[in-house]
């Protein structure tokens, strides 16, 4: 089971989340619980948010403007989604991304995007197959809310065959029950 | 009758197995023997080397066989060959002092006679040492090449004779072999002997491969295979290669399980939405929707009368057995303790379900009893997969973890005896018992 502690909780500014333009996300200081890669991933992030005093250098652009810019770069540039164990279930911060990528492909045509989706090692194998199936498919729904056809989106589930993570603990579990975003 | 010894210490064990494994010619055999666990309680017997009569020293001998093969089961203490004070070949040749001396129960002697034209005589005896009586005594021919297959064959003859069961020694294991890294990795569906020897390539791909599930006359094989990138259905004629595309819907094509009379096929697609079971005629090619869940259904296994099957379900918001009948129907929940019971199949006998359960200590194989209604854990390991029924029901071959590294285990189906076979090279998964008679 998963060890509460082992998440980062992460205030996320409004300016990054009213760029994502999805429902509910225009609140300010939304608590998002985001599940550490690697260890790496909180101080990553917080390093990003940090960066964002890097706004208020003097740019010409307007805050509207930067805010829809670096928002998307920011969900944009994570591929990768987490998951509880045996669950499909997204958080409110991987749908902000699923969704950000949808709208990124909503503006370039010809793009196909494929959803994969992987388990941890436990349990059995076809289990994890259609556990990997319903992860895709949550990631799935959301790009077909945002506008996206569905005839662009295909999932496919590896469930626990694809491990990026090769250890047999909870630090390689996390990393391993995902969804890849790849186009 | 026999008597079964009832305790059998820990030492002696160990030093038969290291026996087992000095008398297994390297290089041949795929799974070897390595470690034994729990309470042994085996039936002492010795079986005597054949005499080879102008047969090359190369030969396989029946003995080494039969050996190992009774060990295996674990419901056999063969005795070293070592303590052995005399080697016949007959029943008349026979003292009888010789093996009461070193408290062995029955005795097994033959005989390997070259017949010419590539063809072997073989014939054994089996003896109630206590009784000074044979018990059973059979005479083969058999072609050169086959005397590995009739010493399976001589096992089952003895097993049959002295447990009442049937044995399983003249069956076959499919399972699945993985090499190397991403992106070379290859994986290996291979069919071999019961006891790892013969192994053969029955599909070779950089794609995960799953599932392996025998037809009920062994001549055909479904599994899943990620050839085209995406998991599809296949069915293998094993004899000719040949094979066709079962399933090739959009999203999953899973979970492929032959029904005991061979003409339909059970599956888990993911087409209609999500995962759910389906029932394919083979002869009409008609699919037949059976669950109807959001949650994951998959797994589907028949039970042995074919009216019925069972399957995992996260429909409870955990993993759970429920059975269904073959027509539809509400499915009614099996299991009930636990975090998690998936992997469900039945004894050939109906009586037992083997799955794996997770009661709170990790991934184990168990056994659900259709009569008491409980789960109960075979296994002290934690990352057990996919358990595969012997035919006769008396053992369970399992894919399990050793030291990081994938690998087959045994145990049979009181927990009593637990048995590792360890893969030289790679890591070993996905194990399907074949049926009787190939």
């Amino acid at each position: 089971m998963r060890n509460v502690s082992s998440y980062f909780i992460i205030l996320v500014a409004s300016f990054a989340i009213t760029a994502c333009g999805g429902r509910g996300y225009t609140a300010v200081d939304e608590d998002i619980l985001v599940e550490p890669v690697g260890g790496l991933a909180g101080s990553e992030l917080d390093a990003d948010d940090i960066s964002t005093s890097g706004l208020d250098s003097g740019s010409s652009l307007s805050t509207s403007g930067l805010d829809s810019i670096y928002g998307d770069t920011d969900l944009l540039n994570r591929r990768v989604i987490y998951f509880e164990y045996d669950s499909s279930s997204l958080t409110l911060e991987s749908e902000a991304i699923i969704q950000a990528h949808a709208q990124y492909l909503n503006t370039v045509s010809g793009v196909a995007v494929t959803l994969e989706g992987h388990t941890d090692e436990r349990g059995t194998r076809e289990y994890n197959l259609a556990l990997g199936e319903n992860r895709a498919k949550a990631a799935f729904t959301v790009m077909q809310a945002v506008g996206l056809g569905s005839e662009r989106i295909q999932i496919i589930s590896y469930g626990e065959e694809r491990p990026v993570s090769l250890g047999s603990d909870e630090s390689a579990w996390n990393l391993n029950r995902r969804v890849e975003i790849l186009y | 009758m026999i008597e079964m010894l009832t305790k059998l210490k820990q030492l002696l064990f160990s030093s038969l197995c290291v026996g087992l494994l000095a008398h297994t010619t390297p290089g041949y055999a795929v799974l070897t023997i390595v470690i034994n666990e729990g309470q042994v309680a085996g039936m002492p017997i010795s079986i005597v080397p054949f005499a080879m009569e102008g047969v090359g020293p190369n030969e396989q001998q029946p003995a080494d066989v039969i050996d190992a093969d009774l060990g295996l089961s674990g419901r056999f203490e063969t005795i070293q060959r070592s303590n052995f004070l005399s080697a016949p070949h007959d029943f008349d040749s026979v003292q009888f002092k010789d093996w009461r001396l070193i408290k062995s129960e029955a005795l097994v002697v033959g005989k390997v006679i070259n017949i010419g034209n590539s063809q072997y005589e073989i014939r054994f005896r089996l003896i109630d040492v206590y009784r000074e009586k044979q018990l059973a005594g059979q005479k083969f021919i058999v072609p050169a090449n086959k005397l590995r297959k009739a010493a399976h064959v001589i096992s089952d003859i003895i097993y049959q004779k002295l447990t009442g069961t049937a044995g399983a020694f003249d069956t076959k294991i499919a399972y699945i072999t993985v090499q190397g890294v991403e992106p070379d990795r290859q994986y290996l569906l291979r069919v071999a002997d019961s006891d790892g020897w013969h192994p053969k390539t029955i599909l070779e791909s950089h794609q995960p491969i799953l599932s392996p599930s025998w037809s009920p006359d062994g001549r055909r094989m479904a599994y899943v295979s990620f050839e085209k990138k995406r998991s599809m259905v296949f069915i293998q004629n094993l004899k000719t290669g040949k094979r066709v595309r079962l399933a090739e819907f959009k999203g999953l094509n899973s979970a492929p399980s032959w029904s005991p009379d061979g003409k339909k096929i059970a599956l888990t697609l993911s087409k209609d939405g999500n995962p759910e079971i389906y029932i394919f005629d083979l002869a009409t090619s008609n699919l037949r929707r059976l669950t109807h869940h959001t949650a994951i259904d998959t797994e589907p296994s028949w039970s042995p009368d074919g009216r019925s099957l069972i399957f995992t379900s996260g429909r409870s918001g955990k993993a759970q057995i429920y059975q269904i009948s073959v027509t539809g129907g509400p499915p009614k929940r099996l299991t009930f303790s636990g975090s998690y019971n998936a992997g469900a199949s039945f004894s050939p006998d109906g009586r037992t379900i083997v799955l794996i359960t997770n009661q709170g200590n990790g991934y184990k194989v168990g056994v659900y009893s259709t009569k008491d209604r409980i789960v109960r854990e075979l296994t002290q390991s934690r990352q057990d997969e996919s358990p595969s029924f012997a035919p006769n029901g008396d053992m369970i071959m399992y894919a399990t973890q050793q030291g990081g590294h994938g690998v087959l285990a045994l145990v049979s189906i009181d927990g009593q005896v637990q048995q590792t076979l360890k893969f030289q090279g790679g890591a070993v998964r996905e194990p399907a018992w074949s049926p009787f008679n190939l």
